[in-house]
């Protein structure tokens, strides 16, 4: 669904050039081509089409979520993904953890001179299908070209905006003793989906990134009436950081256990192979909520009916502590600390 | 691909606890050699498995924690020069010189590269002719093959512009530096699995007889550490001290031949400074005169300046067994990861950072926690 196989369906619309050149970003007539033929296409609704320097629309009534977020992931193509597919989950998902229904979404994209025109069609067409699929609008954009080597091929920016059609005051100061700590499946795919193809490193099967939007489930949750108090994707640091990011905010202690985290075997052998942790590596559709222990049972009801969420699982709980801390039982049965990841070497992932 | 689960069983792993509680009647010390052990007993908790006699002091065995300051500088110093690429193993960017860190020279405009292997830096040096490239090899004899692959590989293709800054060092003359040591605490070592891998275990069987010490080699799972613990205990126990193999899914006797004959072949065996130790003989591997084109050291003459550890930094005492972590005054407050003092607290497999890391609140706190 959001593959874009541009030799049958998707003729790339400019095909004098090939390339993407500095004049493609000049303002000039080569500029607006490439406005109105590429993402004027692949984009055009309503508030769009306008073609003002501002996008104008009303919003519904209730509290509005705003977020942005650059992706500048290596390489553009990945198993499961692309930075296209990704700008638009990862935006998404930054709203969803506000419990927000994403609406509009704008892009700025940033490319380096000499981009084959057929890759940048292919990301904006991998862009339009995942916002088809997330029931967003693009509704205002920027390009601007860099000059050869100054750039990495393409970054992207994403601003999104979405509306809160609840009363919940999600966020990690709510988390409170006695919560339970549920992650909506397995983690570590899409760092070590990158990982995989940047080291060469082959296994019997594919490790496919996870990109994926999660707003659907969350909007779910929030309409049976769960009682969510947090709500934290996994990206960058994986669940390592969001646990200790809420341990801190919240001032409590989070113990989770090791053999209750869904982790591939296929990841977890990459992860060995790098010696990284797989609660370090980052996902790009997977988040960690807290709900009260009352509500568990129903929340992983609810997350492993969604499309992404079979291995949802409940992986921990909230305890008073005389300081923040988050605490790992490892195979064995004892515990230790499950910190930050320090400046490890990862390279451009998101 | 086959994984590691049947070495994490929790079930076998509490039967090995409860065989070494069975056996152990004294007190014990016992070395784990190897940083990448170190870093397992204290992420499984291995060691709270243990009896209360059995003391596991964590060694030397970690090669980015083991690399002077001076060789560091000059790495620094190196990656600097803009017709350079310097490459290396990623710990060894974050590890902080005497002013430093080869991070921060990358950011100010050094061609700095993290490689996995060697081998790619001899390709980054094949696809820039223009540039010198320098990798900086660390390691102990488990990597030394391939750093010794990659001098040989440059060598054959003729690349000029292919050159080493090597920091190799050598696990049996630090076992004998340790054991010669009069203050010496330990009564037995937990070979490195992986350097027999390679080197085999023929040449611990004359440190056995010098100094009558068990030395088990050992794997590096939960399984493996605490079956090695059991092997070390039982020789203790029975006034035996033996070269005893835990690792014989990976190890044999004579090692891995052609891998030793390449070592043989482009390094020779020098003295070598150890950070936290010092200078200890016969300990290091060096290019031979045959390969000494790619030395980095005489390629950009670099001279080398003496630097001195911080005076707060109890490094030294850890790394030969004197002193726990947490022992420390500096551990944890002025001593972190992200500003370390010494050795043992910059790489994730130094005994400092295994402890921050994962049992930085121990003492009453954690316990309560748990």
């Amino acid at each position: 669904m959001n593959t874009c196989d541009f030799n049958a369906v998707c003729p790339v619309p400019i095909s004098q050039y090939p390339h993407v050149l500095m004049a493609h970003g000049g303002g000039g007539k080569l500029m607006h081509r490439l406005l109105e033929d590429f993402f004027g296409k692949a984009f055009g609704n309503p508030i769009l089409d306008t073609r003002h320097d501002s996008a104008q629309f009303s919003v519904p009534p209730g509290k509005l979520a705003m977020t942005t977020d650059s992706y500048v992931v290596r390489p553009i193509f990945f198993p499961g993904g692309d930075i296209g597919s990704m700008a638009v989950h990862g935006t998404v998902n930054d709203l969803a953890m506000s419990g927000a229904r994403p609406l509009y979404l704008s892009c700025a994209f940033i490319i380096e001179e000499g981009l084959p025109m057929e890759t940048l069609w292919r990301v904006v067409c991998s862009m339009r299908d995942a916002a088809k699929a997330c029931g967003v609008q693009i509704v205002t954009g920027d390009t601007k070209v860099v000059d050869k080597g100054k750039g990495d091929g393409l970054f992207i920016n994403t601003t999104g905006i979405g509306v809160m059609e609840h009363a919940l005051n999600i966020s990690p100061q709510i988390v409170e003793p006695g919560d339970a700590v549920i992650v909506s499946g397995d983690l570590g795919r899409h760092g070590m989906a990158i990982m995989a193809v940047r080291e060469g490193l082959e296994f019997e099967s594919e490790i496919k990134s996870d990109s994926a939007p999660v707003h659907q489930v969350i909007l779910e949750l929030i309409q049976a009436g769960i009682e969510i108090h947090c709500l934290r994707d996994l990206t960058r640091g994986g669940l390592a950081s969001a646990l200790n990011e809420i341990a801190e905010a919240a001032g409590v202690k989070i113990a989770v256990e090791e053999n209750l985290i869904p982790v591939r075997e296929d990841v977890r052998a990459a992860c060995e192979m790098l010696g990284l942790d797989p609660l370090h590596v980052a996902n790009e559709g997977r988040f960690v909520v807290f709900v009260p222990a009352a509500d568990a049972v129903r929340t992983l009801e609810i997350m492993r009916r969604g499309e992404q969420g079979g291995n949802s699982a409940w992986i921990g709980q909230v305890s008073e502590f005389s300081l923040p801390l988050v605490t790992v039982k490892s195979t064995l049965g004892v515990s230790r600390i499950l910190d930050m990841p320090s400046g490890e070497q990862l390279p451009r992932i998101c | 691909m086959k994984f590691l689960d049947e070495y994490r069983d929790a079930e076998f792993a509490q039967k090995f606890a409860r065989e070494i509680h069975r056996v152990t009647t004294r007190p014990w010390n016992i070395m784990e050699v190897c940083g990448g052990q170190t870093h397992a007993i204290v992420k499984f908790g291995i060691d709270e498995l243990l009896p209360k006699q059995i003391g596991l002091i964590h060694g030397p065995g970690c090669p980015v924690c083991v690399t002077p300051l001076e060789v560091i500088d000059k790495a620094l110093e190196i990656a600097a020069r803009p017709d350079v690429i310097l490459t290396s193993f990623g710990d060894m960017l974050r590890v902080p010189g005497s002013t430093t860190d080869l991070l921060s020279v990358k950011a100010g405009g050094g061609d700095v590269r993290i490689v996995y292997s060697p081998l790619d830096a001899v390709k980054i040096a094949e696809q820039n002719p223009a540039k010198e490239v320098v990798f900086f090899g660390v390691g102990f004899e488990t990597t030394a093959p391939a750093t010794a692959m990659a001098v040989y590989q440059a060598a054959q293709k003729g690349l000029k512009n292919f050159s080493m800054l090597i920091s190799h060092v050598l696990v049996p003359p630090a076992i004998e530096a340790l054991m010669s040591s009069p203050d010496c605490k330990v009564h037995a070592f937990l070979a490195a699995g992986h350097v027999c891998t390679v080197m085999g275990y023929e040449e611990y069987f004359p440190l056995v007889r010098k100094y009558r010490v068990p030395i088990v080699v050992t794997g590096f799972e939960p399984l493996d550490i605490l079956h090695g613990i059991l092997l070390t205990v039982q020789q203790l126990e029975s006034g035996r001290a033996e070269v005893e193999n835990q690792y014989v899914r990976s190890v044999r006797r004579e090692g891995n031949q052609p891998a030793q004959d390449l070592i043989k072949k482009v390094f020779e065996v020098v003295p070598r400074k150890w950070r936290g130790i010092g200078e200890i003989p016969q300990s290091g591997l060096g290019l031979a005169a045959e390969y000494a084109a790619f030395d980095a050291d005489k390629k950009f003459g670099l001279t080398e300046h003496r630097v001195d550890e911080p005076t707060d930094c109890i490094a030294g005492l850890i790394l030969q067994g004197h002193k726990k972590p947490h022992e420390c005054p500096a551990f944890g407050t002025i001593c972190t990861p992200e500003h370390p003092l010494g050795a043992t607290m910059v790489s994730s497999e130094g005994a400092c950072a295994a402890y921050y890391r994962y049992r930085r609140h121990d003492a009453p706190e954690l316990a309560e926690a748990k």
